[in-house]
């Protein structure tokens, strides 16, 4: 019964949508207001249908309904209630419900929130967004329904791939996609400004809070999965430029381009044309991940469903969605009034350089991700495109990028006095160079790039602080105006920082557990003892331990300093019995300065364990980075003033020129 | 001139669209990987027969001597091995093909048991205890095998257990069209 | 196809015995790590030797030793797995003629990007024939101050 009812309010929503896809931009084309009218309630009910519709087959999930084929498939009595929840998505047919759920959600919140745009934007907007949404239920609905029936049910289902019974990877999905789908949000605007036949003010203020908090969300996303990556498979690493990551990586990076450019079309109304591009380009890459990883175009460990067929509809919705917004492009964008001008040495031309850059970058991932299909195209050799590639084309884009980054907001808008920004921050390229040599010094013979791109990531940090030192008069005022600039600093000031901030710390994790990672491999036995990095690890001989749809061969280890005894970690080799597949539990063990992680592996036939332990220097930075990178934008979206729709008129200059952030 | 600049990015999608949709072609396989060794001659490598077989060990040289030869590289272990075992059983017989085998990271004990159940067809099978020969051949699992010509030339790989349906379409025709 | 590889992937996971080969002299066993990390795993889906559990990965990480050992340069490591499993087995794509677009394209892509800003910034001064209507930071300052005086003396005045 609930299944249909879901089935149903998915049809449901659908009819919604194309209602909603037609009327009100037909409306805003003729300027009749009913129908423009018409986009509002269309969205919240499509919105509300599709929350029905997840709910059904969440409860589905919850009650063990396998008279449901996807509950079959993917989820088992035993399985934690936990995981019986986030199951839902983590399957192909469950994960396009997911989307479509907070495609609507985004579309309602536009609804509800877009009282100061104008109503014939609004109306496109939410139109274009209807066209989206129908794409995807289309999809949903005729190649991957997730609420086809089985008779008679089996006794039980196949329980869900034990990788996935995990609280990391279990939330990564669901912040991954509103990442890709709030970027759907800037597509949506863009092709509405391009439908509108202009870009004013109040677009600019819209663009950039959805495209932030699509950041954000991204952000996270990517940073959980790559930390899942860490602590589930067992070797310590965190990117491997895998396929599936990069598709994933492509729109954050042209996302950061495209909410840097959107501040200089809000501030100083340029960029307008390649700001709409960004926009355009960053949700086809959104949709260019869905493609890659559901198609199996690409090997990739992660690869979710496989099957060409379902491949061939999303290429549809590519080829429809990107096609279409790109040919609409050609046709508008020449017609929209170029901008404000600005010296090239600016904030403006900053930002452009930043944008620059990161699209440099992204087209360097694309290129890698992709040319092995380029060359079994026309060769039918195979090649393959791994690490090496990119840290020898990648690395050399973003560390310039970073050494930009620290100066950028330093600069004045309009016209920019590079030799005195520059003049201003000596200090801190002294420490930088000085933090640089230290490590070349105490990494004892590591690689030259760890000590410079250290060096970097000190000159992004002190710069990001003495940039807000400056803006608060910390060291020419006393400190009581300091505090008062403090208090009436716009929060989106401090986003930044945190944010760019943010990105100097996870830098150094990066590098702090590529080059100095150390590692020791070893075949124990009972009482064996392995010593790394002033530690020692006594393996203390491996027992039996059974979970609720496990069984766990764990191995307490004690942990050794100067022969005393500070704890125990417990790896883990793990068997679920009903997917009858191994998964291994690493015990890692963190001050924040370091982790300690250890693995164990298979159990030899001559007795012994084979226990792998590393050393990573750094690396829980990289996590506490992404987390300060979220928080910047989340301190950032927080700023009323993002939030207010109509542009205020700009007040007359005071005393000294204060630079606009 | 600016026209053409704003219809570059569609130009762009468009190639990598069709890039793309050759990429879903479902015959074809992402993740196989074609041999290079096609049209090369054998690669070097010397087996002993299996511990206390009857049958003779199998070197590059066997390979040479103007005969066409089926290279099958198997192992006890392995079970697409056993699937596909009558059929190079009766492809030995029936179709007169000099079959030859590599036992692929095995113990004499367990393929001799094997080959006493399944039946042995194998002219000369070479002992690969560590798997070096394999590498040679650049196999990546097991079962593969390999038609040479009679001059010794590598001239197909199939990858995985033989079917009685590629037997039929692909294996068959390619041992008539080098007669 | 999959079906096959699955199986295939089983046939190889079988716990093969013992020791993890490692090589005497440490810099040549940094080399071996090195170069294991460079080398795919034939087998896996996008794995290197260096972590891949196979079997057959096992094998290779055995044999670049022995080669390394036997006095071989890492480049002819390098060409014998080549040899025998092509391109593929290479994770630093070969510098030849069909790969200098991967190589040479970030590059490439920077500086048309690099010359486009510039020609449009060209092209903008041209267009712009009177000066931007920017005032440097003095001028900004002088303006405000007259314009405080002004509504000071308004406000004097009222």
């Amino acid at each position: 019964m609930i299944p249909e009812l879901g089935h149903f309010a998915l049809i449901l929503a659908l009819v919604i949508a194309l209602v909603q896809g037609t009327l009100p931009l037909f409306g805003a084309a003729r300027g009749r207001v009913e129908w423009m009218e018409v986009a509002k309630p269309a969205a919240f009910l499509q919105c509300a249908a599709t929350v029905i519709a997840f709910a059904a087959l969440t409860w589905s999930y919850v009650v063990s309904d396998f008279t449901v084929l996807n509950v079959v498939q993917n989820s088992h009595s035993a399985k934690p209630m936990l995981y019986k929840v986030t199951g839902v998505w983590g399957n192909h047919e469950g994960s396009l419900l997911l989307w479509v759920l907070i495609l609507t959600i985004f579309g309602a919140a536009v609804a509800a929130f877009g009282r100061n745009l104008p109503p014939s934007l609004k109306a496109r907007v939410l139109g274009v967004q209807a066209w989206v949404a129908i794409g995807f239920f289309s999809f949903t609905l005729l190649t991957s329904n997730p609420f086809e029936r089985v008779w008679p049910p089996p006794l039980d289902g196949n329980d869900l791939n034990p990788l996935l019974q995990d609280p990391g990877l279990a939330f990564h999905p669901p912040l991954l996609y509103l990442g890709y789908v709030g970027f759907s949000m800037a597509f949506s605007f863009a092709i509405a400004a391009l439908l509108e036949g202009r870009v004013d003010p109040a677009w600019a203020r819209w663009v950039r809070p959805w495209t932030l908090a699509a950041w954000i969300f991204l952000t996270g996303g990517i940073a959980l999965g790559s930390w899942w990556a860490y602590y589930e498979l067992g070797w310590g690493g965190w990117w491997f430029w895998d396929p599936v990551e990069n598709v994933s990586f492509m729109p954050w990076l042209l996302g950061t381009a495209l909410l840097h450019s959107a501040i200089v079309v809000e501030k100083r109304d340029a960029l307008k044309i390649w700001t709409i591009l960004l926009a355009i380009l960053t949700f086809s890459l959104s949709l260019l991940g869905t493609f890659v990883v559901r198609s199996g175009v690409l090997t990739s460990v992660h690869a979710f469903a496989v099957d060409p067929e379902r491949g061939l509809y999303i290429l549809l919705l590519l080829t429809i969605a990107v096609g279409g917004s790109l040919a609409l492009f050609a046709w508008r964008a020449p017609s929209l009034k170029a901008g404000g001008l600005f010296a090239p040495v600016s904030r403006e031309g900053g930002l452009v350089l930043n944008n620059l850059l990161l699209a440099t970058a992204t087209v360097t991932v694309l290129l890698g991700t992709f040319y092995p299909l380029f060359v079994e195209a026309f060769t039918g050799g195979r090649i393959s495109v791994g690490p090496p590639y990119f840290n020898a084309t990648f690395l050399p884009i973003m560390l310039p990028l970073v050494a930009v980054m620290a100066v950028g907001p330093l600069l004045a808008w309009k016209r920019a006095d590079l030799a005195g920004v520059l003049g201003r921050l000596k200090f801190v390229a002294l420490f930088a160079v000085l933090a640089g040599l230290a490590t070349w010094y105490l990494q004892n013979g590591g690689p030259a790039l760890a000590a410079l791109a250290m060096a970097l990531a000190v000159w992004l940090f002190l710069a990001t602080l003495w940039e807000l030192a400056e803006r608060l008069r910390l060291f020419s005022a006393p400190l009581g105006d300091s505090w008062k600039r403090a208090r009436g600093l716009p929060r989106a000031a401090y986003g930044m920082s945190l944010a760019h901030a943010g990105l100097a710390v996870a830098m150094a994790g990066m590098i702090g557990s590529s080059a100095w990672k150390q590692e020791e491999v070893r075949l124990v036995q009972p009482g064996d003892v392995v010593a790394l990095g002033g530690y020692e690890f006594r393996f203390e001989g491996a027992r039996q331990v059974r979970g609720p749809n496990y069984l766990s061969d764990t191995a307490p280890l004690t942990l050794l300093r100067d022969g005393r005894e500070v704890g125990t970690l417990y790896p883990e080799r793990r068997f679920y019995p009903v997917q009858q597949m191994h998964t291994t539990q690493a015990a890692i063990r963190t001050n924040g300065l370091y982790d300690l992680y250890a693995v164990i592996g298979d159990p030899q036939p001559g007795g012994g364990w084979v226990l792998r332990i590393y050393l990573e220097p750094l690396v829980p930075w990289i996590w506490f980075g992404a987390g300060f990178m979220a928080l910047g934008g989340l301190v950032s979206l927080s700023d009323r003033r993002l939030r207010v729709g109509a542009p205020r008129r700009a007040r007359p200059a005071v005393t000294q020129p204060v630079p606009a952030e | 001139m600016k026209r053409l600049l704003f219809i570059l990015p569609l130009l762009i999608f468009a190639i990598g669209a069709a890039f793309l949709y050759w990429g879903l072609n479902p015959e074809r396989d992402p993740a196989a990987i074609p041999s290079v060794l096609i049209d090369e001659p054998a690669p070097q490598f010397e087996l002993p027969p299996i511990e206390a077989s009857a049958t003779p060990g199998l070197s590059t040289a066997d390979l040479a001597n103007g005969q066409i030869t089926v290279v099958n590289i198997f192992a006890s272990w392995c079970l697409p091995c056993r699937a596909e075992h009558p059929l190079l059983v009766d492809l030995a017989e029936q179709r007169d093909v000099r079959l030859v085998g590599i036992n692929y990271k095995d113990k004499p004990e367990d393929a001799l048991a094997w080959l006493e159940e399944l039946g042995n067809p194998y002219e000369a099978i070479g002992a690969d205890e560590n798997g070096r020969a394999g590498i040679e051949w650049g196999i990546s699992g097991v079962p593969e095998t390999f038609i040479l010509d009679r001059e010794g030339t590598i001239r197909y790989r199939h990858v995985g257990p033989i079917h009685a349906v590629e037997l039929d379409d692909v294996i068959l025709p390619i041992l008539e069209r080098l007669q | 196809m999959r079906v096959l590889l699955a199986v295939l992937l089983l046939s190889f996971a079988l716990p093969l015995a013992a020791q993890e080969p490692r090589l005497e002299d440490p810099a040549l066993e940094a080399r071996a790590r090195d170069l294991q990390r460079e080398i795919r795993c034939v087998v896996c889906q996008n794995e290197s030797i260096d972590s891949s559990q196979a079997g057959i990965a096992r094998d290779l990480r055995e044999l670049v030793r022995e080669r390394l050992a036997a006095g071989d340069s890492d480049e002819e490591v390098r060409e014998f797995l080549v040899e025998r499993y092509g391109d593929y087995v290479l994770f630093r794509p070969p510098m030849r003629s069909d790969t200098w677009v991967l190589w040479f394209g970030p590059a490439i892509v920077l500086l048309i990007g690099a010359a486009g800003i510039a020609l449009a910034v060209a092209r903008r001064r041209k267009q712009g024939a009177t000066a931007p209507d920017v005032l440097k930071p003095e001028e900004d300052a002088r303006l405000a101050r007259l314009l405080a005086e002004e509504a000071g003396g308004k406000e004097r005045r009222s």
